[in-house]
């Protein structure tokens, strides 16, 4: 034991180091004090608080969106679906102050603009909720899908949500039918369309996906998700479970639609096909179409506004959004009239000399020579405007417009679309009304011929064709015929009358036989409108969009925007109407005749064809065809 | 060197035991802090640091076997090769996190500033041991000063401000038990207090940062003001009982920075709550008053200097490390003694749990 090189120091402390050391121990039990206090205060006193802000950091709540509906044609064809969609969702609280690096990289990856990113960030941004995540991009492609999964740690608060995304099978095919999709907006959100949405949930737009949108949207689902720092998806600790929303049957023919569609071809336009036994649309086709897939996918600025901005307004359903001038169209309407008041008998004779002068002006009628001897069947047939001239100062512009409102022109046909027009049927109140003047009689020799102020759609001309097909009840047109909801509840829906339009048999029957000839005669100006093996009834319209006077040959050699639409109504068979329809042809450049007759006749024609058969001709048709017809 | 029943009789049984538990909690926390969900056995962080605790205890047992005295008279020397080793380090370094403290040895790295506390302490003893019979006017803290600024001269440029900022308080702390007059102090304050503002240019951004943030967190919530936040959260959330052991969501999802090392208190008073963290607590005051006690009792004043030194060690880090998880304190990098990952420090601290065991045996020696 070696004690030698020791310091012997006496065991005797001195006070003074005693004094520290005492300070010492003081310290060491203060500072433990202070932390022992700190513990309680954050564990006890603040722990509950505490908890909960841990749990906010870990557990995110994700909505998950219901799929919406599917939607069938009348045969049970799929005509809109739901397809997965890769979205890519940001929490711009997980990436903390490398947000904006994050989103460049992001770009990148996706090969998007920065600014698009940024711009996606802030639309739906300021109402977001701490930690809940922004859809930056839909519908990633693989590619994109790849590049996000292996780059996630560059990529802090970006996920992949695979989401239900609609699809539309055939594309362009009754796009304004269905309609599209989109982020619901603040204005949506703030009125009652909004309920239960939340910013960056899918609406419907237009169409059938707006008009039915509480049928189709379901209710979204959630899950309570554990994320870790970086905001990925740890494990799902909780999860309410969507409810997707209803299935749609459609009383629309998928088939005869895309007849229609072929038909109209490259034209602008539109084709109406309804039942005229109840209301149900066969087929709505516009021209120029768009592609609802494009919203699904969440359509791009320059997109929207190339649709926006075409000319021809390929996003407008014309079918009940156009309003045109029907032209000879709306003779069927001034013939029900006139017959129905008494304005002219089937007896009634007119001389046409190619046009009668009024007042300062001279209408002309359509054929250059005139017709000579007319009575209403051959006006009818031949389309004689100095006839309606005569007839419509007869029955005068008020009595036009009484049995137009009762074929349901001038009036929404109250189908379930939005944005419906309703076109002008003018009267005396009307002008007064509209202009503050009198009506003029000259004026109602243009209406007579459903020029003027006469304006319609074309819905409700495949609508008349109906009324006049079934015998003058005016039903509203429907699309849905059965809604199942996802809980199993059906709905099916019944056909809807809104009103007869009280018209005699004799008038009935007088109307009907010349649209019959309009069609099965030689002389009938829509007989390219001719089915074999089937009676068609039909009217050709021409309506001018500029006045020219008699010279329409050189409007229609003219720019497209003053070329005349060619319009073409008509239903079949005569004696068993199963089918009644409209087309325009905007800007055709001819007549209803030569360019819209043709159109009906194909779907027609695929119509009948399809279909086990037509009723057989026309025995009955025949006995009842007046005296007069060729007497004149 | 004839075998003295009295080291038996007088053998220090409290101390080491009371380590090994902070130990064995601390290995289990790293575990905790460092285990994959999902996976099973140890993961290798906890598997380097159980066998670092191996070869801790059997360096506190060499630490004990010969007499103390002897080092008084190598003190010197040994803090003259740990200086050494920390000025070697800019050039054999192994960057880590943003600074260079680890030399490589073989299998193994090697953080010599860890040593340097132990050298420090031993130094300064075996100073204020020998000066004491000279007076302890301002000149006997010369020596001190310069023996405590030139390795933290070194260690700031790794940088490692928290090891840098234990030197100064543990030399400060000996300057004060060494018994330097009071007077000394005042003045020291004052030339802190002036030399302060001089020095913080010369701090780094993230360190000027931290210590803005400590004044007032709630400035950047998710910017440096994160992992203070998040620290608070993860103690806090633990509430009475704690979340139970591997269940700790701030330590699993990441939401705490530097799990294992400066932030493992958090880990673990997230999962075994407040009565966790206050046995924990319980178990460091232990372990400091049992050291003082040892001290007072030494047979003479290297003895009660060097185990003082080493206690004042461990208790400036435990309650600056709890301090700064807690948000009582600006986050340095402090680590827990006995309980934070990492070799180096645990085995020093071990080697000094042996030489207050190796004072505490020796006490009745003359």
């Amino acid at each position: 034991m070696s004690t030698r090189a020791v310091h012997v120091v006496s065991r005797e402390v001195p006070p003074e180091f005693q004094l520290r050391m005492a300070v010492a121990v003081g310290v060491v039990f203060v500072a433990f004090a202070l932390v022992g206090l700190r513990l309680w205060y954050l564990q006890v006193e603040r722990g509950t608080q505490m908890r909960v802000f841990a749990d906010q950091n870990r557990i995110r709540l994700v909505r998950v969106p219901a799929a919406r509906g599917v939607v069938y044609d009348r045969h049970g064809e799929i005509l809109v679906d739901n397809r997965p969609s890769f979205d890519v969702v940001f929490v711009p609280e997980d990436a903390r102050e490398r947000r904006r690096q994050v989103l460049k990289t992001l770009a990148g990856y996706l090969g998007d603009e920065e600014t698009a990113l940024h711009q996606a960030m802030r639309a739906p941004g300021k109402e977001r909720e701490r930690f809940q995540g922004v859809v930056l991009r839909r519908d990633v492609d693989w590619q994109g899908v790849v590049a996000l999964e292996t780059h996630q740690l560059d990529l802090p608060g970006v996920s992949l949500q695979v989401a239900p995304k609609r699809y539309y099978p055939f594309g362009p095919l009754a796009a304004h039918l269905l309609g599209y999709v989109g982020e619901v907006s603040k204005g949506e959100l703030a009125g009652g369309d909004g309920d239960g949405y939340v910013p960056g949930d899918l609406v419907g737009k237009a169409g059938l996906e707006k008009a039915f949108d509480a049928d189709l949207r379901g209710k979204a689902g959630g899950q309570q998700v554990e994320v870790d720092a970086l905001g990925r998806r740890v494990r799902v600790l909780e999860e309410v479970s969507d409810l997707p929303g209803g299935t749609l049957t459609l009383t629309l023919d998928r088939d005869l639609q895309e007849a229609a569609d072929r038909a109209l071809g490259e034209a602008d336009g539109a084709i109406v096909a309804l039942d005229p036994r109840t209301g149900e649309l066969l087929a709505m086709v516009s021209h120029p179409s768009f592609d609802p897939n494009v919203f699904a996918r969440g359509i791009r600025g320059a997109e929207w506004h190339a649709l926006v901005e075409d000319r021809k307004h390929p996003l407008n359903n014309r079918a009940v959004q156009g309003v045109f001038p029907p032209g000879s169209t709306f003779k069927v309407a001034v013939a029900a009239g006139a017959l129905e008041e008494g304005a002219v008998t089937p007896f009634t004779g007119v001389t046409c000399t190619g046009g009668i002068p009024f007042g300062h002006h001279f209408f002309h009628c359509w054929k250059k020579g005139g017709h000579g001897a007319v009575n209403l069947h051959k006006a009818i047939v031949e389309s004689c405007d100095v006839f309606f001239y005569q007839a419509g100062r007869r029955l005068g512009v008020d009595g036009i417009a009484e049995y137009a409102h009762r074929l349901g022109l001038g009036l929404p046909t109250g189908i379930a679309l939005p944005h419906e027009q309703s076109g002008t049927i003018p009267d005396t109140a009307w002008k007064r009304r509209r202009f503050d003047q009198p009506w003029f009689e000259g004026e109602t020799l243009s209406v007579a011929i459903g020029q003027g102020y006469v304006t319609v759609t074309p819905l409700q001309m495949a609508n008349l064709a109906a009324t006049i097909a079934n015998g003058g009840t005016r039903r509203r047109p429907f699309y849905v015929k059965r809604a199942v909801g996802a809980e199993g509840r059906v709905l099916e829906v019944e056909p809807e009358v809104l009103g007869e339009a009280h018209l005699k048999k004799s008038t009935l029957a007088q109307v009907r036989e010349g649209m019959r000839d309009v069609v099965m005669t030689e002389g009938g100006t829509g007989k390219k409108a001719r089915v074999p093996g089937v009676v068609v009834a039909g009217k050709t319209g021409t309506s001018q969009v500029v006045k020219m006077g008699e010279d329409r040959a050189r409007a229609n050699r003219g720019a497209e925007v003053m070329r005349d639409h060619a319009w073409f109504i008509a239903y079949a068979p005569l004696d068993a109407p199963e089918i009644a329809i409209a087309c325009i042809i905007e800007h055709a450049g001819g007549g209803g005749g030569a360019f819209a007759a043709p159109v009906v006749q194909q779907v027609l024609a695929h119509y009948f064809d399809r279909n086990q058969g037509p009723m057989p001709p026309t025995q009955q048709a025949n006995a009842v065809r007046p005296p007069t017809d060729h007497a004149l | 060197m004839r075998f003295d029943r009295r080291l038996i009789t007088h053998f220090e049984w409290l101390l080491p035991l009371l380590a090994l538990a902070v130990s064995g909690l601390g290995a289990m926390t790293v575990y905790s802090a460092t285990h994959a969900p999902g996976t099973r056995g140890l993961s290798p962080l906890a598997l380097r640091q159980l066998l670092w605790l191996a070869a801790g205890c059997l360096a506190m047992l060499a630490a004990l076997v010969f007499d103390y005295h002897r080092l008084e008279r190598s003190a010197f020397v040994i803090y003259l090769l740990v200086l050494l080793a920390v000025l070697a380090v800019p050039a054999f370094g192994r960057m880590g996190g943003g600074s260079r403290r680890w030399i490589p040895l073989g299998p193994v790295s090697i953080q010599p500033s860890e040593f340097m506390k132990l050298g420090l302490v031993l130094v300064l003893a075996r100073h204020f041991a020998r000066t004491y019979e000279r007076g302890l006017g301002l000149r006997a803290a010369i020596v001190p000063m310069l023996a405590t600024a030139v390795p933290a001269a070194a260690i700031l440029a790794q940088p490692d401000l928290g090891t840098v900022a234990i030197l100064g308080i543990v030399s400060l702390t000996m300057l004060m038990l060494g018994g330097i007059r009071l007077r000394w102090f005042v003045l020291l304050g004052v030339v802190v207090a002036v030399a302060a503002p001089l020095g913080w240019p010369h701090l780094k951004v993230y360190q000027q940062k931290r210590i803005l943030t400590f004044l007032h967190p709630e400035m950047d919530p998710l910017g440096a003001g994160y992992h203070v936040l998040q620290s608070k959260i993860a103690v806090g959330s633990g509430m009475t009982w704690g979340k139970g052991f591997l269940r700790g969501t701030q330590n699993h999802l990441n939401f705490l920075p530097e799990q294992h090392t400066d932030f493992i208190f958090s880990v673990f008073a997230e999962e075994w709550g407040f009565v966790g963290a206050l046995v924990l607590i319980a178990l460091y005051v232990a372990l400091v008053l049992r050291g003082i006690v040892i001290a007072t009792r030494a047979r003479d004043r290297f003895g009660v200097l060097l185990v003082l030194g080493l206690t004042a060690t461990v208790f400036w880090q435990a309650v600056i490390n709890v301090g700064m998880t807690t948000g009582l304190l600006p986050v340095v990098g402090i680590p827990l003694p006995f309980f934070s990952y990492g070799g180096s420090s645990l085995l020093c601290l071990l080697v000094g749990v042996g030489l207050t065991m190796n004072v505490s045996m020796r006490r009745y020696f003359f």
